[in-house]
């Protein structure tokens, strides 16, 4: 190119964002690693920082104390096993039903395949809150389900759909199921067909092509499809919220009431930070497997 | 070839059913006249009228479109630069920077961004005095952030399959590149930028967890009614809300979707 991209240019254009970014959205980043470490006070901000200015410059104060009520209340560690157990049962429940999902639209005529596409990203679009509330009115002790069994005398009291274990993942795997088919399908679509047709010139089943072929290329969609439900679902607040119990507790709650309820900001700040290093771990074993994937 | 899919062919007709049924369901239901939202008393459409005359849910809707506007516009001029930086400049000596700036956002869980949004709009209000206490523009600001991340990703993919010989002989024929981004580039990727627009639009207006951290007494969206409500069990008025709601995103994605499609077949 020309004179057209100057390192100038090129940073007039980029600074911006750059700027915007690290101000919205690294910044406040550090300052949740900070209040992590900060000691819990009444006063506006409710919290002693760690960093102390002085005489003798920044003085750094940093308090675990915060870490430690993780550690110890059994709350807090059902919590975040609640959350890895839903999340983790989500995935996979997410995966079983929507590769075949997926698999079909990829396999669809082609002129079908765009609105079909369409009809499974839409729901992600439209209010996760009204979706998520959308199936109280169906789960609920009067509700459709119960409704529809107690007239058709198959029971005679309603069962209990609702703030349990069931109604917490039906609202994961409802919610996440179109994060998983988007990745999916452009993997199976892109996929080269004709390895296919001289797998069965050479005689080999179409179960057996599945599993040799098909679903071994189709893995770089299986990993990013699993973290895009994996990652949001460990943190989610809405569905444990309205769907969920004091038996179902998950991570994303327990943040959100140790600000709102107790407005205990550095236990707040603890939980994000511990929640992220989870996160952290099977986010860099996705990148490792696609990144080898790509090498070869 | 091999033969059609049956059972993934069936499994795809549950799962539309799956996602869609609920959905319906609300629909259907926030036309009954009963108050008990799940017993069916005949047809009516008198929580619509109802909710028109809903001074909270009115001003609520009025300061979510506020905030929604802004928001997606802001995100537009942002996530525009950002978008074609990585795109048009491999060697930027900050590109993996700014990579990671647009690709954290996505994947980062919303309550964490709440979170950290609020605490640095405290700290600076402690810090320099602004922004003055919490409310639309808190919120303005933070959907912005998360705004730009989505537009940023849809230039981006627009312009790394983009015809550039039009670029090239504008060049050759000596106009100034700001001038040719603003003639030429910026008209071809168009529908992108409406696409993106209408994005941001709908995730800002669809909020309600980084909107509950950073906003103040003196602003309340329309999810935030929402949940306030809803929290108290299934309510006819919100069913009649939430189909208003679910048509219009509908329309909107359905639009935008459009655009993006017309685009790939124009370039």
């Amino acid at each position: 190119m020309s004179a057209g991209n100057s390192s100038r240019r090129q940073f007039g254009v980029a600074a911006p964002p750059l700027f915007w970014l690290g101000l919205f959205f690294l910044i406040p980043f550090a300052i949740v690693m900070t209040i992590a470490f900060a000691e819990s006070a009444i006063g506006i901000p409710p919290y002693i920082s760690p960093l102390q200015f002085g005489e003798g410059g920044v003085s750094l104060h940093p308090y675990f104390g915060n870490f430690q009520i993780l550690a110890e209340d059994s709350l807090y560690l059902r919590a975040f096993l609640n959350s890895l157990g839903f999340a983790g049962g989500a995935t996979v429940l997410c995966l079983l039903i929507g590769y075949p999902m997926a698999y079909a639209i990829a396999r669809a005529p082609e002129s079908w395949r765009a609105t079909l596409m369409t009809l499974v990203i839409l729901p992600f679009w439209t209010s996760a809150l009204i979706r998520v509330y959308s199936w109280m009115g169906i789960l609920k002790p009067n509700g459709l389900i119960n409704q529809l069994l107690i007239a058709s005398g198959l029971i005679d009291e309603p069962l209990p759909l609702l703030n349990n274990f069931f109604s917490v993942e039906l609202g994961l795997v409802y919610g996440y199921l179109p994060f998983m088919i988007l990745p999916l399908y452009t993997t199976l679509e892109k996929m080269d067909l004709t390895l296919l047709e001289a797998a069965a010139d050479l005689g080999c089943r179409p179960l057996r092509a599945f599993l040799r072929i098909t679903l071994p290329l189709s893995l770089p969609g299986i990993i990013a499809g699993s973290l895009l439900v994996f990652v949001p679902a460990v943190g989610e607040f809405v569905i444990p919220d309205l769907l969920g119990g004091p038996s179902t507790l998950m991570v994303g709650k327990v943040l959100w009431d140790e600000f709102f309820t107790n407005h205990d900001w550095p236990v707040a700040s603890a939980v994000a930070v511990a929640m992220l290093i989870l996160l952290v771990v099977p986010m860099g074993l996705a990148q490792f497997f696609l990144r080898g994937k790509e090498r070869g | 070839m091999t033969g059609k899919p049956i059972f993934a062919r069936i499994m795809l007709g549950f799962g539309l059913l799956f996602l869609y049924t609920p959905i319906v369901l609300l629909i259907v239901y926030s036309f009954n006249a009963s108050r008990l939202v799940t017993v069916w008393a005949g047809f009516s459409t008198k929580w619509y009228g109802e909710l028109l005359h809903n001074p909270v849910i009115g001003e609520a809707a009025w300061t979510s479109l506020i905030i929604a506007v802004s928001a997606a516009s802001g995100s537009l001029v942002l996530g525009t630069l950002a978008g074609f930086a990585l795109a048009r400049y491999p060697r930027f000596p900050l590109r993996r920077l700014l990579a990671f700036e647009i690709a954290a956002p996505l994947v980062m869980p919303e309550i964490i961004t709440g979170l950290s949004l609020l605490l640095l709009f405290v700290a600076l209000e402690n810090l320099i005095g602004w922004p003055q206490g919490r409310g639309i523009l808190t919120i303005i600001l933070a959907h912005t952030t998360f705004g730009i991340a989505f537009v940023a990703v849809i230039v981006q993919s627009r312009l790394a399959d983009f015809d550039r010989s039009l670029e090239e002989a504008a060049l050759d024929l000596g106009a100034r590149p700001v001038k040719v981004f603003f003639v030429i580039t910026l008209p071809l990727i168009a529908p992108a930028l409406a696409a993106g627009w209408l994005l941001a639009f709908t995730l800002s207006v669809d909020d309600l967890i980084i909107t509950s951290f950073v906003s103040g007494p003196s602003a309340t969206t329309l999810p935030m009614v929402i949940y306030s409500s809803v929290r108290l069990g299934v309510s006819p008025q919100i069913n009649a809300l939430a189909t208003i709601i679910v048509v219009l995103v509908g329309v909107i994605v359905t639009a935008a979707g459009r655009m993006m499609l017309g685009a790939k077949s124009q370039g």
